[in-house]
């Protein structure tokens, strides 16, 4: 699959550079300078992006796809532009690019234009325990109305996927729909997709892959080729793009099949009173006025990530969890959940913190300026798992550097002697 | 606004020596279940009632649940301001914790007890629906078994 990262032809990776296009990093919180770790929550926005939705509304505000004129003609060519763009970011086809407002709309938009129809009794749609609830919810509210089964690949003590149990499952040759994420947005792991991808196909020939790359693609170089997927959801705001916007990439004789998801202007040929012809694909899943400005922006983000190089990123990445760790691991109390190796798992590490509430560390690190999330990070089902209600999360993205790691265990530390545990 | 602002020493010493946090309660007359997904805390509250000459008063009340120090703190130093209070009256002071959370100046402080500690936790925004959770758990028991039931289960969605 493609999330493995070769450690050769890498180009030289400045970031303090880096960090000198994200603005907001060098602001300050409490007094404190901002160690921002809750990437997976959302990344930061580089200058170029924020300008290039500026630049929309200053310069090209108009609707697209509809006018005669000059304003419209511009608006339509930069989001069209950016579709483009977005696809071969993922080695995507564009008449495949539907733009959602995040993955979660990218999921129930499947739920509905495709577990709904094509699945049914006796049916088995397959996901896995360490998913987003965005991945978890869509599905079941499908099956209430269309009868399939549902299944759960579970997660070992290890945090990675087990394969045994997922070949059971699919030796039932039931399996119409495997969904899972690339990479898990609580302990890390990077999931085998590809050969998971290649197993249910070889048991149903019917079946279609969805994966989650809503971590995945802003961390690692992703080809929906190598990944052997039919869908692939994803989020602009976790890759440097605007809010408001995500995408929904498909294999484009697939999304032909599908019936619309939300009706309304855009997505249509023809209206009579009484009944619609439907647009061809994408524009059959854009109903009404889209993000405009935010899809050109995150046309822009994917220009940047490419500009550094996706290699560059993941390697980058690799040394800094080298970094943290065993930094987390040295401090007393501390337990890193998910796998140890680098390789083998995403920038997003969640650990326990013995006789302290994330909540309660979330709180402390934050007066000393660093940013983590404490919670179930919508994926409760994995988390009961690792034992608890919650967990702390660090997650680095591009512009973090080894130096935020110091002041994140120096915190943590802080954590512990506050509330002498 | 300092660390020490929200977690005074009073609340860590309600977080560090519970009172009144158990798994049961003999002969309780109704048990409610609260949890807030947002930060995945979990509260189960038990209540048993008395009745006296004025009416019913609250005998015994235990909580126990898995999380922050603010909710498990909160809930601590509730039973103590509550235990032997009449039904209306614990509510009333409930009432009064949640509209000081919401910043206003407590009307019952002496009754509030260790709970005017967390008069700080206002400032902490995020952290209110913490110090509430034992409170609203209280209110919710009261109401319960006044409609006559024994069970309840909340979940805070926001």
């Amino acid at each position: 699959m493609s999330t493995t990262t070769a450690a050769i032809d890498v180009a030289p990776f400045d970031a303090a550079a880096i960090r000198s296009d994200f603005p907001n990093l060098s602001r300050e919180v409490h007094g404190k300078p901002l160690v921002y770790l809750d990437s997976a929550a959302t990344s930061h926005k580089p200058q170029v992006v924020i300008d290039a939705v500026a630049d929309m509304y200053s310069h090209h505000t108009a609707n697209v796809h509809r006018g005669v004129h000059a304003l419209a003609e511009e608006a339509t060519d930069r989001f069209e532009g950016a579709r483009t763009r977005i696809a071969r970011f993922v080695g995507a086809d564009p008449r495949g690019v539907v733009f959602t407002k995040n993955a979660t709309e990218a999921f129930n938009l499947l739920a509905h234009s495709y577990a709904r129809k094509r699945l049914g009794p006796g049916d088995i749609l397959l996901y896995t325990q360490m998913e987003h609830h965005a991945n978890l919810v869509p599905w079941q509210l499908a099956r209430d109305d269309a009868g399939f089964e549902l299944a759960a690949v579970p997660v070992t003590p290890a945090g990675t996927l087990d394969l045994d149990v997922f070949a059971e499952i699919v030796a039932t040759g039931r399996v119409k729909l495997l969904t899972l994420t690339a990479m898990s947005n609580v302990v890390g792991t990077i999931n085998p997709v590809a050969e998971m991808a290649q197993a249910v196909r070889a048991a149903n020939p019917d079946a279609v892959v969805v994966v989650d790359g809503a971590q995945s693609v802003p961390h690692l170089p992703t080809d929906m080729d190598e990944l052997d997927a039919d869908f692939l959801c994803f989020s602009g705001h976790k890759m440097c793009g605007p809010s408001g916007v995500g995408v929904l990439a498909a294999r484009p004789e697939v999304l032909q099949t599908m019936p619309p998801f939300l009706g309304g202007g855009e997505m249509i040929v023809d209206v009579q009173l009484y009944e619609a012809s439907y647009n061809e694909v994408p524009y059959r899943f854009e109903a009404g006025t889209p993000m405009i400005a935010e899809a050109v922006g995150l046309g822009t983000a994917v220009e940047y990530l490419q500009a550094i190089g996706m290699d560059a990123v993941r390697a980058h990445e690799i040394t800094l969890l080298e970094h943290v760790i065993p930094a987390l691991n040295d401090i007393k109390g501390v337990t890193v959940h998910g796998p140890t190796d680098p390789q083998a798992r995403g920038a997003a590490v969640s650990f326990a913190v013995d006789n302290l509430h994330p909540h309660d560390v979330g709180t402390v690190l934050d007066r000393e300026g660093v940013a983590v999330r404490a919670g179930h990070h919508c994926a409760k089902p994995l988390v009961r798992l690792l034992g608890s209600a919650a967990t702390t999360r660090a997650s680095f993205y591009l512009y973090n550097t080894t130096d935020e790691i110091e002041p994140l265990c120096d915190a943590i530390r802080a954590a512990q002697a506050f509330f002498e545990v | 606004m300092s660390l020490e602002d929200l977690y005074q020493e009073i609340i860590l010493d309600h977080y560090k020596k519970p009172r009144h946090r158990a798994p049961e309660l003999d002969g309780y007359d109704v048990v409610v279940h609260h949890s807030n997904p947002l930060c995945g805390d979990e509260m189960d509250l038990r209540l048993r009632v008395a009745d006296d000459q004025s009416g019913q008063r609250i005998d015994a009340v235990v909580y126990d649940g898995d999380g922050c120090s603010i909710s498990m703190a909160s809930a601590s130093a509730m039973t103590e301001a509550v235990v032997g209070r009449d039904l209306d009256d614990a509510e009333d002071l409930a009432e009064d914790f949640r509209q000081m959370m919401h910043g206003e100046e407590p009307r019952r402080d002496d009754d509030l007890k260790d709970g005017v500690a967390f008069q700080g936790v206002a400032k902490f925004p995020v952290r209110v629906k913490c110090a509430l959770l034992g409170w609203m758990a209280l209110k919710d028991a009261i109401q319960t078994h006044r409609a006559g039931d024994a069970e309840h289960e909340v979940t805070y969605d926001q």
